[in-house]
């Protein structure tokens, strides 16, 4: 029996980490087209800033392949499956055959339908490489245009800041981060970016890039022309779905996964930003792209692929961001929509608090410049707890155990396990 | 594994474990006097004594079989000591990003208030033969033991 | 307000090399005698709010902190002196009656400290406790006339008995008067040590009856908290007419302590005052008390040794023989120096005799109207070691009591404020946030290790005494010397003079 993993982040580390949890004697192969040790993704923001060296970016130690007895083949890229005969075609004219695969291939960079946008200087920011080549423009006193203010647009952002670099962010939403935090919220991080020398443009796009030599003419929606030495486009991350495209593996916009990660064609399994599953506060089908979910998805994957029979009881997405020393946490649903109430409480300067409830349940939160302990709120989303009573005690930036009723707090100190109810 | 369980009948909130687990993780572990005088800054304790008259309670890390912290960690600085099966940070790698605490469903990962750029949590003091918390807490409130803490 | 003329009783010393200002004090302290101010990052003390509990004392991790006497003097003069300017200084202010809690501390004769015990030497030779049997078992309750063994057995019925593997109990201290917590500890010190607690007038809380079997019952003036199986759930019942600390007066719980288990416990209604008393309203003559003693055996099918209690007073010898003779099978002496929960400092400090006399004379009283088979001798009143509990048996008492140095070995530090319900050790308080401070499984442990500490050196000072079994030092006054005592101490104490 061998196992074959197609990717080496998140996911492909937590399905190799539980498969070997009960298979320690079968062979597992890991490819990626990544040269690199598993590094973990979202460091790549603290290497442009140069808070963290290569070296340090490891996800895993340096012996990890070794210690779980995983064959690798990096710098090699998987180009489609063969479902019906088991087998991997590799863009080295080989082939690999599996009895299981996981697909985990992650996501790539949206490219947005800008006139002029696969021009050169012209940057994603998904991978070490992007960093890297990112790394070497970015000298101070120039000037970027990053397009896209979400999550990896302003990350990019900091980072270039950091460098000395002059940056303008341009976004089609009126506010910055709109997936997950709602537009008070929004304000707090933008004024803060803005303290710090970051320059927005705000409910507009991109929509000509105009190159002169290296300099570059970017064309906004709103008629404003702003010019850079280079850009950033991060206007999103979509399923990396290529080499299951044609295959009789169902996809919708990420590869369609049920609750143990298995994919439509039997023994095939995916996880991941790659991999749609069920969103248990949208109640829906869909990719939620952070790095918690990848990993945990890759576990219940491994656990299957390794023959026990393990749940993943879907996810909700959860974010944790800093910016310039802003802390920012969310989870969930973070706008009130007609079935669920909102609760707001600004206690403090640069503070935010929010959450949303519905049907007496907690369906999700922001806390800005007050994270302490937020993890607490996020159990109770898991455990889907009546909070209808806490509504105040949860609005606190001093929040704790002490806030919720005594027979959980009294299984919190007993360590009772929290999971999906 | 042995957990540390609170009995929060018989805490009363004097925080001893609070002061002692910054000591024994500052400077100058064996001496009080001089890990809150000397220290540069006196650590972060791990474990947090919550109170609203007359509940009081002390709690740190519960080092979960299935620990959210350890699978959420976007860079692989929260890991399992195998001898012990205690759930560790590695200061090195952890860039404080702070998705641990955003996951802990106990709210045991807090700041680092000295470096404010790393996470801080129990070791259970696994450089010393007991917790100091377990030790110095004096009226034993809270309790090392294999399962199971107040009724 | 006008000027207060009350001066601090204690100086909080903190040594600032030494403080961490980790606040552990001003948490502990529920005087709120320390203080913390974040403005300056500087802790302050309230020399005023001082009890001289020594709790902070206790818990400051670096021992920062001392308590000393406030060095304020008056001018010097035996007649007038602090306490007694002091106390009209109080009086002047408030108009009340002077309360304190504890037993009487003034410098009246211990006779304990006047008694010395025997050893052998040469003849009669001493006994090793580790080596040889040594039987300190003790049985409290009415003796038959004679005893009838028939074929090796014995064939007399036996009145009921209390079996005691030490000759010392924890004497009676109501929920109410102490935590449930600080019960709950001697409790379970009394079954792990095969001893007794007494409840007091406060009743039996619900989570005690699985200790009934080691609970004395006591049925007080207040008759709180008594019914039916309250009566039956202990293994013996006490009537309580007098208390060493107040006798004479009832006592009373004021309605804050009257929270909802004390109020169950004792059947009354939360918050209201608990009023014992002076006198049982039924009991004006020994024929009542008669009454009452029977309605208790009555009501206990026999099965139950009933105890009278009484306070030390003048005519003490005549009060114990009526009792005996009222039908009692246990009579409990409390000494003016027995502590309280409560007490008017009047009383406490000027009314009763000592435990010492007052033992011997009612022993010498019983066997001279040959009465004392008829009950067991039980004494209380500030009984500090294992010493004093040789000389109390010597003098003729089966066993003993102990409520203050019960509640030391709890943490008690002898502040005597334990009438503010602020007892920063959680012993004699019902505010939860202090009755926490006990945790009954230590406090169970350090009871219990006092009585086995005290039972060791009972042997011990038996086996020196060439004696293997503590009942053939009862009543042996040839075992004790008096020294420093006056011709009629010395006659009524019954014993001879050191030397003689
Ligand atoms: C800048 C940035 C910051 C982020 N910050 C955060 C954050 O703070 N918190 C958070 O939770 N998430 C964050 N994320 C998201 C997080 O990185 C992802 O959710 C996580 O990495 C997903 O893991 P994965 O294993 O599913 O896929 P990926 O990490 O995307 O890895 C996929 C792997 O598969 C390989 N691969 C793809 N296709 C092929 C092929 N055909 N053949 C061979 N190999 C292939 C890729 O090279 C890659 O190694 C961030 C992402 C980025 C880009
Ligand atoms: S704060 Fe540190 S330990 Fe926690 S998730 Fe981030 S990197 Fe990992
Ligand atoms: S040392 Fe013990 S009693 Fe004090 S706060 Fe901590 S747990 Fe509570
Ligand atoms: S009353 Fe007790 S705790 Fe308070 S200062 Fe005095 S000795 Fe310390």
């Amino acid at each position: 029996m061998r196992y074959v993993i197609i990717g080496n982040s998140a996911a492909a580390v937590g399905a190799v980490e539980s498969i070997r949890k009960y298979d320690t004697r079968n062979p597992i192969l890991m490819i990626s087209d990544e040269p690199y040790h598993t590094y973990s993704r979202p460091l790549i923001s603290y290497y442009l800033a140069g808070s963290k060296e290569e070296a340090g970016m490891l996800y895993r130690p340096k012996n990890f392949y070794q210690v779980n007895g995983v064959e690798t083949l990096f710098g090699t890229k998987a180009l489609t499956v063969d479902t019906a005969r088991k087998e991997v075609y590799l863009d080295n004219g080989e082939k690999v055959s599996f009895d299981r695969l996981l697909v985990a291939t992650g996501g790539k960079p949206f490219i947005p339908p800008i006139e002029g946008a696969a021009g050169e200087n012209i940057y994603s920011f998904i991978k070490l490489d992007d960093a890297k080549k990112l790394k070497e423009i970015a000298q101070p006193g120039k000037k970027a245009v990053v397009v896209g203010g979400g999550l990896i647009g302003l990350k990019v952002a900091e980072g270039l800041l950091k460098r000395g670099v002059k940056v303008s962010v341009v976004d089609l939403a009126p506010q910055v981060l709109s997936s997950i935090l709602d537009s008070a919220g929004a304000q707090v991080v933008q004024k803060h970016l803005e303290k710090q020398g970051m320059e927005f443009h705000l409910g507009t796009t991109a929509k000509t890039i105009q190159s002169f030599g290296p300099r570059k003419i970017v064309g906004l929606a709103s008629g404003m022309e702003l010019t850079a030495d280079f850009m950033v486009l991060a206007v999103g991350v979509v399923p990396n779905i290529e080499i299951v495209e044609g295959t009789d593996i169902k996809v919708n916009r990420g590869i369609i996964t049920d609750d143990h990660m298995r994919t439509s064609v039997a023994d095939i399994y995916a996880a991941g930003d790659v991999a749609e599953n069920y969103d248990v506060l949208l109640q829906q089908q869909r990719v939620i792209p952070i790095l918690p979910n990848a990993y945990e998805q890759g576990q219940v994957a491994g656990a299957n692929m390794a023959g026990r029979e393990a749940v993943y009881p879907g996810g909700f997405a959860k974010n944790a961001i800093s910016f310039f020393g802003l802390s920012l946490v969310t989870a969930g649903l973070v706008k009130a929509t007609e079935d669920s109430e909102e609760y707001v409480a600004q206690p403090g300067e640069n503070q935010y608090l929010k959450i949303v409830i519905r049907d007496g349940r907690l369906v999700g939160f922001i806390r800005i410049n007050a994270v302490d302990r937020a993890g607490i709120l996020t159990g109770l989303m898991v455990q889907q707890l009546d909070v209808s009573r806490l509504i105040s005690r949860l609005l606190t930036p001093e929040l704790g155990l002490i806030d919720l009723p005594d027979d959980i707090r009294r299984s919190r100190l007993q360590g009772g396990a929290v999971q999906w109810r | 594994m042995k957990r540390i369980y609170a009995q929060e009948k018989y805490c009363i909130g004097c925080r001893l474990c609070e002061i002692y687990c910054a000591a024994v993780h500052s400077e100058y572990p064996d001496d009080l006097v001089k890990a809150f005088k000397k220290a540069a800054m006196v650590p972060t304790p791990r474990v947090k004594v919550e109170e609203e008259r007359p509940l009081s309670f002390a709690l740190q890390c519960r080092h979960c079989e299935e620990p959210h912290c350890l699978k959420a960690c976007i860079t692989g600085a929260m890991y399992r000591d195998e001898e012990t099966g205690a759930i560790l940070n590695d200061k090195e790698r952890c860039v404080g990003c702070w998705t641990c605490i955003l996951v802990c469903p106990y709210g045991a990962i807090f700041k680092d208030e000295i470096t404010g750029k790393v996470v801080t949590k129990c070791d259970f003091c696994l450089h010393m033969g007991q917790p100091a918390c377990v030790e110095h807490c004096p009226n034993g409130a809270l309790q090392l033991k294999e399962e199971g803490g107040d009724e | 307000m006008s000027l207060s003329m009350i001066t601090p009783e204690f100086l909080i010393e903190r040594n600032l090399e030494r403080c961490i200002k980790c606040q552990v004090c001003v948490r502990q302290c529920a005087n709120e005698a320390h203080r913390y101010d974040a403005e300056t990052d500087t802790l302050s003390c309230d020399d005023l709010a001082c009890v001289g509990c020594h709790r902070c004392v206790t818990l400051c991790p670096t021992k920062a902190l001392t308590i000393r006497k406030f060095p304020l003097e008056f001018r010097t003069n035996a007649n007038w002196t602090p306490d007694a300017i002091k106390a009209i200084y109080k009086q002047a202010e408030t108009g009340g009656i002077l309360l304190t809690g504890m037993g009487n501390d003034k410098p009246y004769p211990i006779y304990w400290d006047h008694l010395l015990l025997n050893a052998s030497q040469v003849t009669n030779p001493s006994i090793d406790p580790l080596r040889e049997p040594m039987e300190v078992k003790t049985f409290l309750g009415r003796k038959p006339e004679a005893l009838e063994i028939k074929d090796g057995k014995l064939k007399t019925k036996l009145p009921p008995q209390l079996e005691l593997d030490v000759p010392v109990m924890f004497s009676a201290m109501s929920f109410g008067s102490i935590s449930l917590n600080a019960v709950k500890s001697l409790a379970a010190a009394a079954r792990e040590a095969g001893t007794f607690f007494n409840t007091g007038e406060g009743g039996l809380h619900q989570d005690l009856y699985e200790y009934g079997e080691n609970a004395i019952v006591q049925v007080a003036s207040g008759r709180f908290g008594v019914h039916y199986e309250y009566l039956n759930a202990g293994a013996a019942i006490e009537i309580k007419i007098g208390q060493g600390a107040k006798p004479g007066i009832g006592g009373h719980l004021p309605g804050e302590k009257v929270g909802k288990e004390v109020s169950e416990t004792r059947m009354i209604p939360e918050g209201s005052d608990a009023l014992s008393p002076a006198p049982h309203h039924d009991i004006y003559s020994i024929e009542d008390l008669r009454q009452l003693i029977y309605s208790l055996k009555e009501a206990t099918r026999y099965e139950k040794p009933v105890a009278v209690k009484i306070a030390a007073v003048h005519n003490v010898a005549a009060i114990a023989s009526g009792i005996a003779r009222a039908g009692a099978d246990i009579i409990t002496i409390d000494g003016f120096r027995g502590g309280t929960g409560a007490t008017p400092l009047c009383t406490r400090d000027n009314v009763g005799i000592p435990i010492e006399l007052a033992l011997a004379a009612v022993d010498s009283r019983l066997r001279s109207e040959s009465i004392r088979h008829q009950v067991s001798l039980v004494i209380a009143g500030s009984v500090r070691n294992s010493a004093d509990v040789m000389k109390a048996i010597a003098l003729g008492a089966d066993a003993v009591y102990i409520g203050s140095a019960a509640l030391l070995a709890l943490g008690c530090h002898m502040c005597q404020k334990c009438y503010t319900g602020k007892c920063n050790w959680g012993i004699a308080t019902q505010d939860p946030n202090l009755v926490k401070r006990l945790n009954p499984e230590i406090g169970a442990r350090r009871a219990a290790n006092l009585l086995r500490a005290w039972k060791h050196e009972i042997k011990e000072m038996l086996g020196g005494m060439g004696i293997n079994a503590l009942e053939s030092l009862r009543g042996n006054r040839l075992m004790l010397r008096g020294v420093g005592l006056t011709e009629k101490e010395l006659e009524i104490l019954g014993v001879k003079a050191a030397g003689e």
